[in-house]
């Protein structure tokens, strides 16, 4: 066990991005309970977010840096808090004309979504099982206030009660198996430090404990079913992609995927996710649901791609790593969008707008909402031109090179399923209507140019990574490149 | 750059059809029309190059025009387009299709015509991609951008059962594509692991040696795709309802152009790639083949619908294209070019002719229509003029396709071919049947009564009196005056058409011939006295 040193000045400039969205956090609660304006709370969110963005760049000079034997500061932690970052200023955007349209308490979001950030932070710097907890409780905590945060509602506060207990009560079976698979591990081996444990070598025992590991984790992958769209998006967005993070850093750094055991489990969880997720989005008609259950399936999808990590330490080449930072990136991107659109038709007045028979004939009320919705769509089902198929594309890369073949497969047909339920949604978006109906849905009176901007800048981020990648390839070979000389260390 | 043009050309004038839409409804037909009408010249004026170069061509090597611009480097992937004789051809036939589209579109189409005409001038696009890409990574990328608009232009302007032939249409094709794809990321990793370079270039890819499994297996992912676009028999069931449900302008395209990008990749890709695996394929490929010609025929034959039978006699000539393509000899080759030139123009016609039935009748059901040459005798010899096409009169260029192809595919499956040749049986039943239905017989004034129950667009129904009985106008005998002039010209003078394709098909066949393989051999020892003109060794 190392010495922990006293923090240095390049420690603290690494870490700026931490601190800034702590600090951040904190600034904002007390805004929020001194001052009760929901236009200046959303503003200093906003401000948090550009500074924690800013701040990145600063950090991003001294990497790679272990910061504490916690926390590892490198180019997938980056990027990691980059993409949230900015899905959390997305989210930000949506969420005040959200708010506005009504009579809910408004300014805690801000502060609850700041925390779910710096937990998802803290989760993708985690070089530590210590900073691995830490993390995702400060990540649960959050999303458990904001699952249940619509509880005073007369309409959905039964409903939005219910899904904070149930998320309450899954986080809590989860934690307490991480705690124990963390408990086993250090049995076997002794060591917190990712990179301090070692699969002993063929003895079937600590596969089981990894198991464990993995138990825990997959409980909290499993998508769950929000009823408010802001916080749906970042659900799906952040704790997702955060726990994956870790996961991704945790099995490279371990070499657990060796075990045959576990690589057969993960294989089965892929597969079945492809599939059941993909058919229970099929039966939905409510689109916050459909894209709840179809974020299952594109967890499937990613974990292809994490399960090729094993072939690509093999070829020495970081292609599943990229495969994996670029598909999350477009997936982050993506179900933002798809959330984002949700939320502001919701906008326009009380009323949640989240049933497909709403979005009939969009197209031709709101030629732009409805186009723009359509790239989230056809992206999510990674068609060209969008981000989603340059990350399916990297998918069968990385796929192809590992040889999981009976998986691409299975990527394949729920490919196809999904297809089915995304253009059943386009079809709706472009059914004619009868003239005389064109303009349903006349605006509150609210102001959603925020909104409109945020919606814009997804579906433009995702066109200009669908037709253009390279830049964004660049950032993911980056973050290939240092986790594969720690794996490579690690293996020796 | 040229080949640039072409493409940007489309993307931009099919985005300010849409933009001008909110301001003048007239204008995107006109900017439709101007922008093909571009792409035409732009093509004819390669024209003389071609004929005085002809001779050097087949010399120097089959590529007339190459652009190339680095795109994602990190894959190796390039903007690379290039044209040779093949390429050249079907680029014809899609622009000359995309007019004549944009004119049965003319007056069908009132209902959002911007948004119209920006997804059909995206389509062709995106064929036109097809047709030139070298990278397969580009080529992809136009196989899947050409879907959505397509998807579109079902899904909004068709008939009753528009959503679903659109989406069936799209799962088709994407599901199969997906197929594609992991088949060439696949020979993309193979062939990186033979040379350390990582690259979607066509002329690299080439180079790779597959070990015959492999081999087998990726080019079973491109067959895949390509079979369920053209479409061959077990894979068909989305064109019927897909070219059912379009409308006119979209069943032409759909017809003419889309299922020819099939053929082109089957020749191109799966033909040029995998010479060695498809030999080893070619008799199930044949098979099928057969299969699509009397299934297609025989289905054909069982209709009501004018669109549905005219749909599923294209399933018939597919096959022939299947069979032709196949039997890796040069006469069988000319036949499938022909007969993919030859089925682009009489099915589009066919279909126009249906559409301008529907637009007339308000049904598509044959049984309800009779003596309709009474009113529209012009309509009604145009008619007869392309089912005698369809059904492979001597003198038009159906027949010399597939004669070409029956005669090609006789020398390497005898058998097989024997029994495809029963489809030139059946083809006549089917085509003048039609005549009967729609032309003989006594007139029904009943027909335009039902209209209700089939639902047209509002639109059309308010214009029910006065095109009921009338006879093609100016703007439907000029387009149907042109497509009879090419084909009369293909049947006449099918050698100089041939001869534009002839290096490219050659370079196709030398790679075969390259390969080991007794397939082959046998072959050639056999010489063919009466198409040796169009044979240059």
């Amino acid at each position: 066990m190392n010495p922990v040193p006293f923090i240095s000045s390049t420690d603290l400039i690494t870490l700026l991005p931490l601190i800034s969205l702590a600090t951040g956090t904190v600034v904002v609660m007390l805004i929020a309970a001194f001052a009760r304006r929901h236009g200046t709370v959303a503003q200093f969110t906003g401000i948090v977010l550009i500074i924690t963005l800013c701040s990145l760049a600063y950090a991003g000079k001294e990497i790679p840096r272990t910061v504490t034997p916690l926390l590892q500061i490198d180019a997938l932690a980056l990027f990691t808090i980059a993409l949230l970052t900015l899905a959390s200023l997305a989210i930000t955007l949506i969420a005040y004309p959200y708010f506005q349209a009504r009579t809910l308490h408004r300014e805690e979001f801000y502060p609850l979504l700041l925390l779910a950030l710096l937990g998802a932070a803290a989760l993708a710097s985690a070089n530590h099982f210590a900073a691995l907890l830490l993390g995702l409780e400060t990540l649960g905590v959050a999303l458990f206030c904001l699952a249940s945060y619509n509880t005073r509602s007369q309409s959905a506060g039964a409903k939005s009660l219910e899904a904070g207990i149930k998320y309450l009560v899954l986080s809590g079976i989860a934690s307490a198996l991480l705690l124990f698979g963390m408990a086993l591990i250090y049995a076997q081996c002794g060591q917190l430090a990712f990179d301090a444990i070692t699969l002993p070598p063929a003895v079937s025992a600590p596969a089981v404990d990894i198991v464990l590991f993995y138990g825990g984790s997959a409980l909290m992958l499993a998508g769950l079913c929000f009823k408010l769209s802001p916080v749906s998006a970042v659900i799906a967005s952040l704790s997702k992609s955060a726990v994956f993070v870790v996961l991704l850093r945790y099995v490279i750094a371990s070499d657990s995927l060796q075990s045959p055991q576990l690589f057969g489990l993960l294989v089965i969880i892929a597969g079945l996710s492809m599939l059941v997720g993909n058919w229970l989005a099929l039966m939905q008609d409510n689109i916050k649901r459909l894209l709840a259950y179809s974020s299952i399936a594109h967890l499937g999808y990613l974990l292809v791609a994490f399960l090729a990590l094993q072939g690509s330490l093999e070829h020495n080449s970081g292609l599943a790593v990229e495969a994996c930072s670029i598909y999350l990136a477009a997936y982050v991107i993506t179900t933002t969008g798809a959330f984002a659109i949700v939320s502001l038709q919701s906008s326009r007045s009380e009323q949640e707008v989240e049933h497909i028979r709403d979005y009939n004939g969009l197209f031709w009320r709101r030629p732009l909402t409805a186009l723009a919705f359509t790239f989230m769509l056809l992206s999510l089902a990674g068609i060209p031109l969008t981000a989603g198929f340059i990350g399916k594309f990297y998918l069968f890369s990385a796929g192809t090179q590992a040889g999981l073949w009976s998986l691409l497969a299975i990527l394949i047909a729920g490919s196809g399923i999904g297809l089915f339920y995304y253009l059943r949604l386009i079809t709706a978006l472009y059914k004619k209507v009868a003239p005389g109906s064109e303009n349903l849905d006349a605006d509150s009176g609210t102001t959603l140019s925020p909104a409109y901007i945020a919606v814009a800048v997804l579906a433009l981020v995702l066109l200009l990574v669908g037709v253009y990648p390279q830049p964004l390839m660049e950032q993911a070979q980056r973050v290939a490149e240092t986790l594969q000389i720690k794996g490579h260390m690690a293996s020796k | 750059m040229l080949l640039v043009n072409l493409i940007a050309i489309l993307f931009i004038a099919g985005t300010l059809c849409w933009w001008i839409e909110s301001y003048n409804a007239q204008a995107p037909r006109w900017i439709a029309l101007a922008a093909l009408v571009i792409d035409l010249c732009l093509l004819a004026g390669l024209i003389p190059t071609l004929i005085t170069d002809s001779e050097s061509a087949v010399a120097a090597g089959t590529w007339m025009l190459q652009w190339q611009a680095p795109w994602i480097p990190r894959f190796g992937i390039s903007f690379f387009l290039a044209l040779d004789g093949l390429s050249l051809l079907m680029l014809s036939l899609t622009i000359f299709l995309g007019l004549i589209a944009v004119a049965t579109a003319w007056k069908e189409i009132t209902y959002r015509p911007g948004f119209f005409y920006f997804n059909l001038l995206w389509t062709l696009a995106g064929v036109i991609g097809i047709f030139t890409a070298l990278d397969l990574f580009l080529f992809f990328f136009f196989w899947e951008i050409m879907l959505i608009p397509m998807y579109f232009i079902i899904a909004i302007w068709g008939h009753e059962r528009r959503t679903y032939a659109a989406i069936k249409f799209f799962i088709f094709t994407q599901v199969s594509g997906l197929f594609m794809l992991l088949a060439m990321v696949a020979l993309v990793f193979v062939h990186y692991r033979q040379s350390g370079n990582l690259t979607f270039n066509y002329f690299d890819l080439l180079q790779t040696t597959l070990s015959p499994e492999l081999g087998y297996w990726i080019m079973l992912g491109f067959f895949i795709a390509f079979v369920v676009k053209l479409p061959s028999f077990p894979f068909h069931t989305w064109l019927p309802d897909a070219h059912t449900q379009a409308p006119t302008a979209g069943s032409v395209i759909l017809a003419g152009v889309l299922l020819k990008t099939g053929a082109y990749g089957l020749l191109r890709f799966v033909i040029g790639l995998f010479p060695q695996a498809a030999q080893e394929f070619a008799p199930v490929a044949m098979t099928l083949g057969v299969i699509s010609v009397l299934y297609g025929a025989s289905m054909a034959f069982a209709q009501q619908d004018v669109k549905r039978l005219v749909a599923y006699s294209s399933i018939s000539h597919m096959g022939f294209i299947t069979l032709g393509v196949f039997a890796f000899n040069a006469q069988a080759y000319q036949g499938a070019l022909m007969t993919m030139l030859a089925h682009g123009l009489s099915s589009a016609a066919l279909f126009a002719i249906a559409g301008g039935l529907q637009y007339r009748l308000h049904t598509r059901n044959m049984n309800r229509m009779g003596g309709f040459w009474l009113t529209t005798p012009r309509l009604g010899a145009i008619t007869l003029f392309f089912c005698l096409a369809a059904l492979g009169l001597p003198g038009l260029a159906n027949f010399i396709g597939e004669f070409l192809v029956l005669l090609g595919s006789f020398q390497s499956h005898a058998t097989l071919t024997v029994i495809a040749a029963l489809g030139m049986i059946a083809a006549p039943v089917y085509a003048l049947m039609v005549i009967q239905k729609i032309y003989h017989g006594t007139y029904t004034s009943e027909t335009t009564s039902d209209s209700t129950s089939e639902s047209p667009p509002k639109s059309v129904t308010e214009e029910i009196p006065d095109t009921a009985n009338s006879d093609t106008d100016g703007r439907e005998l000029g387009y149907f005056s042109a497509l009879i002039v090419i084909t009369v010209y293909l049947g006449f003078f099918p050698q100089a058409t041939l001869q534009i394709a002839q290096p490219a098909l050659n370079n196709l066949l030398n790679t075969a011939r390259s390969t080991p393989s007794s397939v082959v051999a046998r072959i050639n020892k056999q010489p063919c006295n009466c198409t040796i003109r169009y044979q240059q060794p």
